[in-house]
């Protein structure tokens, strides 16, 4: 099983790599967004930094969101997939594998330059650990509830905009505690149960979200 | 007995059956609803004491609670079958849950629209981020995320299969509305009601309550029912029986 899972993996990192421009868009758009805020806003300072917790994530979970539809449609298109759905392996663990490396191509490199983007907007250091480290939990639990989603509009019209619809009610949660620590660590209260909560959800998607992928998208290959 | 085999219970699966059933017991929930918010009404505006401290505004709660409550009641039935019809693929309750949807998105809005209007008066404001509010805002969008996958994929069964699992993910949601007023203690209030204290408030105001409840309840099973028959009709149109039905114009 974990040699299935490392080989998903690689298979999925080998392809992103010859074509490394899919990697970048949903990063430079995290960017963009989070740099049109000051923009929108006003370059004030006390008010960037009392929204940039918020800011930051919601830019996280929309560039996440935008780079769902990639998961499986590739492998949908040149028939691949419907090969994994049949093959005698458990697909709940490939879908897992899917899952992990689209994490470490869109979800990290947008973990490891929220820093910097946490300094634009004004955040002081101690926060700015606590944003990085918030992102980290939660980012790959964006990743597996939306491959729900992303399972479910397999191929249906408008993906896209319904995507949208379906994933974000659910990122609710998420986005509320992720912001919720950092807002806190800003104002100097504790954050712990925050994470908790956070490490709570990631444990719970990591159990769920594949066996509940896997199943859309057996529905969707039916 | 009849009512004890198997046989019995199976036959209501078949939309054949059960089509004209449903039609005989549509006028009765129709009705019983319809007597019952009469009723509900009169108590909430004549019966029910004037709150001491909230004035006459606390009336539209008799609205409120039995809309929030068959909001959330309304979607743990749709689950129950959605994941029916997941296991035993019985085309019906497909059919039911998709029936469901819209008149529990409606008691959603109804709860969320005539919260704010009391929340005005009370609280100052038409809106918080409450922890309640924003739960069963979630729980509005979650249905209108039903209704919208549904409604986008074509193959019926793909369609059917596909909203009930996205209905399952989002029954994660109703135990933290339920909650949420325990775990986050923001501006909504506590229950007043629960099964194993005495409610804390007059009991014609509790009256009023139940009946408004009840009425919301009989409409909801008429409506569905409804809903449900025209859905037969469409998902069945080339069906010799649906074919006789038209024929006979009735």
């Amino acid at each position: 099983m974990i040699a299935l899972l490392r080989w998903v993996i690689w298979r999925d990192m080998v392809l992103a790599m010859r074509r490394k421009s899919e990697v970048l868009t949903a990063l430079l758009f995290f960017v963009i967004v989070v740099s049109l805020f000051p923009l929108g806003v006003g370059p004030e300072k006390n008010t960037l930094a009392i929204i940039a917790p918020g800011v930051l994530w919601v830019a996280a979970l929309l560039a996440s969101m935008l780079s769902l539809n990639r998961l499986f449609a590739d492998d949908y298109h040149d028939g691949t997939l419907e090969q994994l759905v049949i093959s005698s392996q458990p697909l709940a663990v490939i879908v897992f594998g899917k899952i992990m490396s689209h994490w470490f191509l869109t979800g990290l490199p947008l973990v490891l330059i929220s820093p910097v983007l946490g300094m634009q907007l004004g955040l002081d250091s101690d926060s700015i650990v606590i944003l990085l480290l918030t992102l980290l939990i939660g980012t790959p639990v964006l990743s597996l509830i939306g491959a729900v989603g992303a399972g479910l509009t397999l191929g249906v019209r408008g993906g896209g905009v319904l995507l949208s619809l379906l994933i974000l009610p659910l990122y609710i949660p998420v986005l509320i505690f992720g912001s919720g620590a950092v807002e806190s660590a800003r104002t100097g209260l504790g954050v712990e149960a925050h994470f908790s909560i956070l490490g709570a959800f990631l444990v719970a998607a990591m159990l769920l979200a594949p066996i509940g992928a896997a199943a859309a998208l057996r529905i969707s290959l039916d | 007995m009849k009512i004890f085999t198997k046989a019995y219970w199976l036959q209501w699966s078949s939309p054949k059956t059960f089509y004209p059933t449903a039609g005989k017991m549509i006028p009765w929930f129709m009705i019983s609803g319809l007597i019952l918010t009469i009723i509900g009404l009169y108590y909430s505006f004549f019966v029910a004491p004037t709150d001491y401290q909230q004035g006459e505004s606390y009336r539209i709660m008799f609205i409120h609670v039995p809309a929030a409550w068959m909001s959330m009641w309304l979607y743990f039935v749709m689950c129950i079958y959605a994941s029916i019809g997941l296991i035993w693929r019985t085309r019906l309750s497909d059919m039911m849950a998709g029936a469901i949807a819209p008149t529990g998105a409606i008691f959603t809005f109804i709860a969320l629209w005539t919260g704010s209007l009391w929340g005005k008066p009370t609280w100052g404001t038409y809106w918080v981020w409450d922890a309640r509010l924003t739960s069963e805002l979630i729980l509005l969008f979650l249905y209108f995320g039903f209704i919208a996958l549904r409604a986008a994929i074509d193959d019926p069964q793909r369609a059917a299969r596909a909203s009930a699992l996205l209905a399952l993910v989002g029954v994660i949601n109703l135990p933290i509305i339920y909650f949420s007023v325990k775990w986050w203690n923001t501006l909504h209030q506590g229950a007043s009601i629960s099964i194993d204290s005495a409610p804390t408030m007059a009991a014609t105001m509790f009256t009023a309550m139940l009946l408004m409840t009840f009425a919301f309840w009989m409409y909801s099973i008429g409506i569905a029912l409804m809903r449900v028959r025209n859905e037969i009709l469409e998902k069945e149109k080339n069906a010799s029986w649906v074919q006789e039905l038209l024929r006979d114009g009735k």
